[in-house]
């Protein structure tokens, strides 16, 4: 078998991928918190009273979640500067069309999921927070998110993953994410499955890492006062 | 059973000055949902200290009445007053527009709200949650807020619960939680809408020995109830809902013994 365990090492060491994972991580990250953001509100509209404003909510997702992510990326780098020459600029990077195209899509995939987890907080939640006099704002900060959280931490830590692993096809706008920095080695090298293999270590420990987050934040999220998770079991059990 | 709840301050204010003018009123109300008018012109009203009882069939618009009066719906007709002053409108070039969500939500501190499914904030705990409105609406802070948060909660039994959740308590345990939330805001007027409906027989008492102090101790209430007993025992008038419109209005005796109206007497002979 031709798999040489030095190179393996040494693709896993290289500056080439440990940058590239900087990058897929800050390109992960800033995409799916202005995801997060534009969803939130594509979700709200998506249940306005006003009629134009749940066709704009629902153009939206139907777009962005109809054109393949790879489309999108590719409109957002190469098509969109033909069409508006002030996108020509050197501003618009590489990261930053890639960001701009991911953060839309993932905001489509977003606001499905909070518009899911809006419905599944009881109306009466709502009615009682604002019987104690709450302010919009309040009644939402306060009652409605944390219970809107809950029940959204599951369906969007999987999308989290998705997006990570999507962020690989930035590659096609030249941005130096883990995937491209990977491709250019095995272009000089011919050493495939060292370098692949790299890369998808290097993807896996990242979705690990992130899972740990995950489930963190689900115990965070258990409502009663004795069980926090495991080691709070340990303690009951007396140890 | 249960020992004093309100602040021996709050229970003199309430004891002296008695009022003439009504603490809550509601006149020629209407409110339509979709085709329906649910409530077809209502106008009653309570005076300070005194308990309402309201009773009727399901669908008969007693919920909806309860919501209007804590400006939590907008009316389609009539007026509500809040001590004598016409609240949750205001007039503008002859037309009668609905105040903005922010403006209603602090008139709504003077009304205090107990629902049937007592919508506890289930990521608090019982503390938590008779906690949040000193916070986020009184703007006390926390320490301020857990002093007398902690003092409510004790007066309805619950002092040895404060730490629990929501799903922690039994049902009777969560609306006496409920009960204190609404209370510790210091309302000019409880609002209970069927309080004991949804509570096993067994945690109805629990629940209905609190309100009866709160009435002894001088709280204005409106109880929206299918306790034939609660109503008799502490309400000074009991209402008739009917589709939409108050049938009958009259003090328990009255109510109860001789009835004016065949469709109450037709109810309180279903509900015994």
């Amino acid at each position: 078998m031709d798999f040489k365990g030095s190179v393996f090492l040494e693709a896993l060491g290289s500056k080439a991928l440990i940058q590239g994972v900087q990058l897929t991580i800050a390109l992960t990250v800033v995409a799916f918190v202005i995801g997060l953001v534009i969803g939130l509100v594509v979700a709200i509209l998506r249940d306005s009273r006003l009629r134009v404003l749940r066709a704009v909510a629902w153009t939206y997702i139907w777009i962005f979640r109809g054109i393949p992510t790879l489309i999108q990326l590719l409109i957002f780098w190469e098509a969109l500067p033909q069409l508006i020459p002030a996108l020509k600029g050197q501003w618009f990077s590489p990261f930053v069309a890639s960001t701009i195209a991911l953060s839309l899509n993932e905001a489509a995939y977003a606001a499905e999921i909070m518009r899911g987890g809006l419905l599944a907080v009881d109306d009466g939640q709502r009615l009682a927070a604002r019987a104690l006099g709450m302010p919009p704002l309040k009644v939402f900060g306060k009652v409605v998110a944390p219970q809107l959280v809950r029940v959204a931490i599951p369906p969007m830590a999987n999308d989290f993953i998705t997006l990570l692993k999507i962020t690989s096809l930035a590659s096609v706008t030249s941005l130096r994410e883990l995937m491209t920095n990977t491709q250019t080695a095995v272009a000089s090298s011919f050493r495939f499955a060292e370098w692949y293999g790299a890369a998808a270590i290097y993807y896996l420990v990242l979705v690990s890492i992130f899972m740990l987050g995950q489930s963190w934040l689900e115990r965070r999220y258990v409502w009663t006062s004795q069980a926090r998770g495991p080691r709070s079991i340990m303690r009951a059990i007396g140890r | 059973m249960t020992g004093r709840i309100l602040d021996e301050a709050v229970i003199r204010e309430l004891a002296g000055t008695p009022t003439t003018e009504y603490v809550i009123e509601a006149r020629d109300v209407w409110k339509r949902y979709g085709g329906n008018d649910v409530l077809r012109g209502v106008s009653f009203g309570v005076h300070r200290g005194d308990v309402k009882a309201i009773l009727g069939p399901s669908g008969s618009g007693k919920s909806t009445l309860l919501r209007c009066l804590g400006l939590l719906e907008p009316i389609d007709g009539g007026e509500i007053h809040l001590e004598g002053s016409r609240v949750g409108v205001r007039e503008s070039r002859g037309r009668l527009i609905p105040l903005p969500e922010r403006t209603l939500a602090r008139l709504r501190t003077d009304v205090g709200m107990v629902f049937q499914r007592f919508n506890l904030f289930p990521h608090l705990t019982a503390l938590g949650n008779v906690m949040i409105g000193l916070t986020e609406v009184r703007g006390l802070s926390a320490a301020d807020a857990r002093v007398t948060a902690s003092t409510m909660l004790e007066r309805v039994g619950l002092g040895s619960r404060s730490t629990f959740y929501p799903s922690e308590l039994s049902g009777g345990q969560q609306q006496r939680v409920a009960i204190a939330r609404a209370l510790v805001m210091n309302p000019k007027v409880m609002l209970f809408d069927e309080p004991t409906s949804a509570l096993d027989p067994e945690l109805v008492g629990e629940v209905l020995s609190v309100m009866e102090e709160l009435a002894r101790e001088g709280m204005t209430m409106i109880v929206v109830t299918h306790e034939v007993g609660f109503a008799r025992d502490v309400a000074g008038r009991v209402v008739m809902m009917d589709e939409g419109r108050i049938i009958e209005d009259a003090p328990p005796d009255e109510f109860f013994g001789h009835p004016r109206e065949e469709r109450t007497r037709k109810f309180l002979e279903a509900v015994r």
